[in-house]
């Protein structure tokens, strides 16, 4: 771990600084101009995210970053490690599609402001910045704030058309998260007052097995659940992600929600690792197995696409928390242990990809359709071939079949699961992706029947909106060629982790 | 230490109480109340945590209140958003509770 | 004798907070809450925190109060219709369990190890550096400035979150009703007292924190409390959301304190750094331009979103 700032570690100021800035300047200037400035800066915002994971493989080594040159304690730490560096880059990708498909569905008008657009590209902006804000942040507070801000601009999206039903699911998404704010600023504010400081870094060397910091450490994981949707606290997910417009719905369950399970990530293996705490990570476990069975049983029974695949959200973050109880090991640099951590990130980044695929051809049967009745689908699988194409190829690593990422990461915890001894999380990988196939089935085999009459769509649909959706779906699919073994460029900046070569 | 004993105490039993109001109460308005209860006990109890830090001259540890003031002013935006969400979602359907769906 | 008197006030703090929570009424409890923020306002100065006693009565009573009376007020229509009450199993099993979370964390605090762990003495060592004499105001605008950053642009965010809230056919308008003054009414009459003694108040409190306690959110608050009282008098009308000027007011503070961010790399190597000859230069350039568009911000998330059609 560095001692100072390291060159290149300016990058990481602007990772958030650009979009921040971006998302200002389409308040000023009116929201004609929100789109514009959001064009502009995706391929800026993705260059400094890959240079940031460039210089991370090169010299592997973290980047790190002292915000006014004041050091931790006294100062506030941007640090980038691996896992970092790939979040970043996952997330640049995903709004660079986003952005793109959303151009036809939020058009800037050339007359006087209008309220959706400008409110969109506006919010779109300021979504990425606190993700990233998130991805980099070194400092318990600071990560506070930065969680807040991604809360607030997540939630107007969900009622951006201003049914009453979106209304009532922001306003349950928001009191969820301010719930979970809550519980994590306590459990900051303990770890203070024991520690002096709320570096992570810092934390991490400090940090005692004693009451208070174990209180801490629940307090903050029951917020961060609270706002990842994980069973028990999932009840605010499928109507918010569901509500919003299609493009909305795939930044909420591709990246938002995976913040807050970053966070978890960092807290668990970077501040705790010290800290023997398998029988907690055994009751992660369990949420994360609940999660996935009943998510996606509830998921089968859908009558809306839409709330079908926030259903599947729902039970495709508990495959994240599945991670915990399989890559704790009292004796770190176990080579199981590593394969479930990578497990456990691939299936964040795949799962992002997927999902947003999914939520973004639906939003394109709905448009055509007029409505997103599964029962009514018949036929569409003619008239929009690329898009159903696209919903399953990010079935594909729902259910974890290859070629996919999802395959990739289940197959690494499978392979955890079993090695480990902890058998039972694998009855519930492979029941999740029995009941994945399920529901997945379900919509193509409706999309791919004939309807009784011919089929007419009330809109066009732009292959070229399609062709987005494909790519990201490919992208999922391309992440079933990783390797099946610890990713080097995740392990960059990990503590006390070694890399073990399997046979 | 001893002279924020009872400061510390009441933020235990605020956050206690404001849950409480929260579990408690359907209506959102109430709940929103609950909520700024409970983050007011937990800013009194970083309060606690900066009077213990007093040194060099100080009367408590400036990181702490500054860290505070940053909360309240984001406590307040939350409040503000929900409140609006909460007023809009009435507007649309004339009732005031979320068991509506 | 102290103690005493701390326990005199905790015990007044739980009483009205435990009126705002079993309140029937909506109202009555939002009132309980003013006072609440008050009472706890005093326990701030008790605990030798008065920069945080002044934002906690201006920002947590004050703005968050108003904001909750007029929105109890509305609400009020719908109440009688909402008459559900929990039912008694719910609150015993809630009160249990609230129970013992207050003892767990109680048990945790008072756990909490003899030799406090604290960052005043590194605060102490830099303030010279800095030219500050208010620490408080150093943490906030210097060590950890990007917080303040950071937390400036989630007031501007939520903002317009809020006005996204309005139907598409008002956005960019005014928010509120329009007030109008009565001849004689008496809340003119106050608020042409008030509300220039108050903006005077309000700098002061902003340019004072730089020394004593205050700074640009506790003065940023009382600068919108008159504005928003001088709306309330029908003195002034809120502009339409739309206007461009009003737009530049809101992203100014934050505009120049990226831009002062920014230079800090180049004058002093990093960002949001400063020169040591020249930070509390640059923090008041900060500040002054941060406190109007705080005001701006703050006195227009308590007015909500826009509720009239602008006018082309």
């Amino acid at each position: 771990m560095p001692d100072s700032a390291t060159a290149g570690g300016f990058l990481l100021v602007f990772a958030i600084v650009l979009p921040v800035v971006g998302a200002l300047l389409s308040l000023v200037l009116g929201g004609r101009h929100a789109e514009r400035v959001t064009l502009i800066l995706i391929p800026a915002g993705l260059a400094v995210a890959v240079a940031i994971a460039a210089s991370i493989w090169r010299t592997h080594g973290m980047l790190q970053y002292f915000v006014g040159g004041w050091d931790p304690p006294l100062g506030v730490a941007f640090r980038a490690d691996g896992l970092s560096a790939v979040m970043l880059v996952t997330a640049a990708l995903l709004i660079c599609g986003i952005g793109l498909f959303a151009r036809a569905q939020f058009p800037s008008p050339r007359g006087a402001e209008k309220r959706a657009p400008s409110v969109f590209w506006t919010l779109l902006l300021t979504n990425w910045g606190a993700l990233n804000a998130v991805f980099i942040g070194g400092d318990l507070f600071n990560l506070y704030v930065a969680l807040e801000l991604l809360t607030f601009a997540a939630v107007p999206l969900v009622s951006l058309d201003g049914r009453p039903e979106t209304l009532a699911a922001a306003l349950r998404y928001l009191l969820f998260a301010l719930f979970g704010s809550i519980l994590y600023l306590l459990g900051a504010v303990l770890l203070y007052g024991v520690y002096g400081t709320l570096d992570i870094v810092l934390l991490a060397s400090r940090i005692r097995a004693e009451p208070a910091a174990w209180a801490a450490i629940a307090l903050i994981t029951a917020g961060l659940l609270a706002k990842a949707a994980l069973y028990p606290f999932h009840l605010w997910l499928p109507p918010a992600h569901a509500g919003a417009p299609a493009p909305a719905s795939a930044l909420l369950s591709g990246l938002v929600v995976k913040a807050p399970f970053f966070l978890v990530v960092r807290l668990w293996f970077d501040v705790m690792p010290k800290i023997p705490e398998r029988a907690a990570a055994q009751v992660l476990g369990i949420l994360g197995a609940a999660a996935i069975l009943f998510g996606s049983a509830v998921a089968l029974r859908q009558a809306r696409l839409k709330l079908l695949i926030a259903y599947s959200t729902v039970a495709q973050i508990g495959y994240l928390f599945l991670m915990f109880p399989l890559a704790i090991k009292p004796e770190a640099g176990h080579p199981w242990s590593t394969f479930a951590w990578t497990g456990g990130v691939v299936q964040a980044i795949s799962h992002a990809f997927a999902k947003a695929a999914m939520f973004m051809a639906a939003g394109l049967i709905a448009e055509g359709l007029g409505h997103d009745r599964i029962a009514g689908l018949a036929g569409i699988g003619r008239a929009l071939p690329i898009s159903v194409l696209a919903f399953g190829l990010g079935g594909l690593s729902l259910m974890g079949l290859p070629p996919s990422g999802g395959f990739v990461a289940k197959a690494m915890l499978l392979t955890a699961a079993v090695a480990e001894g902890q058998w039972w999380w694998a009855l519930v990988v492979l029941m999740g992706g029995l009941l994945a196939a399920g529901y997945v089935f379900l919509v193509l085999a409706r999309s791919l029947a004939e309807p009784l009459e011919p089929l007419r769509l009330s809109t066009t649909i732009s292959p070229c909106r399609q062709t987005i959706v494909l790519v990201l779906a490919l992208g999922a699919v391309l992440l079933g060629f990783v390797p099946l073994e610890p990713l080097e460029l995740l392990q960059i900046g990990r503590p006390d982790i070694a890399i073990d070569r399997l046979k | 230490m001893s002279a924020a004993i009872p400061y510390g105490l009441c933020s235990a039993v605020l956050v206690g109480l404001g849950l409480f109001g929260l579990i408690t109460h359907p209506q959102p308005l109430r709940k929103i109340l609950a909520f700024n209860l409970i983050g007011s006990g937990v800013f009194l109890l970083f309060g606690v945590i900066a009077r213990r830090g007093a040194a060099v001259g100080f009367g408590g540890d400036p990181v702490p209140q500054a860290l505070v003031i940053t909360g309240l002013v984001v406590a307040f935006a939350g409040t503000a958003l929900a409140v609006a969400l909460l007023l809009r979602l009435v507007d649309e359907t004339r009732r005031g509770t979320l068991r509506d769906e | 004798m102290a103690l005493a008197f701390d326990i005199v006030l905790v015990l007044l703090i739980l009483g009205v907070a435990t009126w705002t929570i079993s309140a029937r009424d909506t109202f009555a409890a939002v009132v309980g809450f003013i006072g609440f923020g008050l009472v706890l306002a005093l326990a701030w100065v008790c605990l030798a925190a008065p920069d945080v006693a002044l934002t906690e009565a201006a920002i947590g009573s004050g703005l968050t109060g108003g904001l909750l009376v007029g929105a109890s007020a509305r609400l009020r229509r719908t109440e009688t219709t909402s008459g559900e009450t929990p039912s008694i199993s719910l609150r015993l099993s809630a009160g249990v369990v609230c129970t013992f979370i207050s003892a767990g964390l109680a048990a945790i605090v008072l756990e909490l190890p003899g030799k406090a762990p604290t960052l005043a003495p590194q605060v102490a060592a830099n303030l010279a550096m800095i030219g500050l004499d208010n620490p408080v105001t150093a943490v906030l605008m210097a060590y950890r400035a990007v917080d303040t950053l950071l937390e400036v642009v989630v007031l501007l965010l939520v903002l317009g979150g809020i006005w996204s809230l309005a139907p598409d056919h008002l956005w960019g308008g005014s928010p509120g009703s329009r007030h109008l003054a009565g001849p004689d009414g008496v809340l003119p009459f106050v608020a042409q007292l008030l509300v220039p003694v108050g903006i005077l108040v309000g700098i002061h409190i902003f340019w004072i924190g730089s020394v004593a306690p205050g700074g640009e959110f506790q003065g940023a608050t009382i600068l919108a409390a008159m504005w928003i009282l001088a709306t309330m008098a029908g003195l002034v009308d809120m502009p339409a959301v739309s206007r461009r000027w009003l737009r530049l007011l809101l992203v100014a503070g934050s505009a120049v304190f990226f831009a002062v961010g920014f230079a800090g790399f180049a004058m002093a190597g990093a960002f949001l750094a400063y020169p040591e000859a020249y930070a509390k230069l640059l923090i008041l350039i900060i500040e002054i331009p941060l406190t109007l568009s705080i005001a701006a911000t703050l006195a227009l998330l308590v007015a909500g979103p826009p509720e009239r059609a602008p006018q082309e």
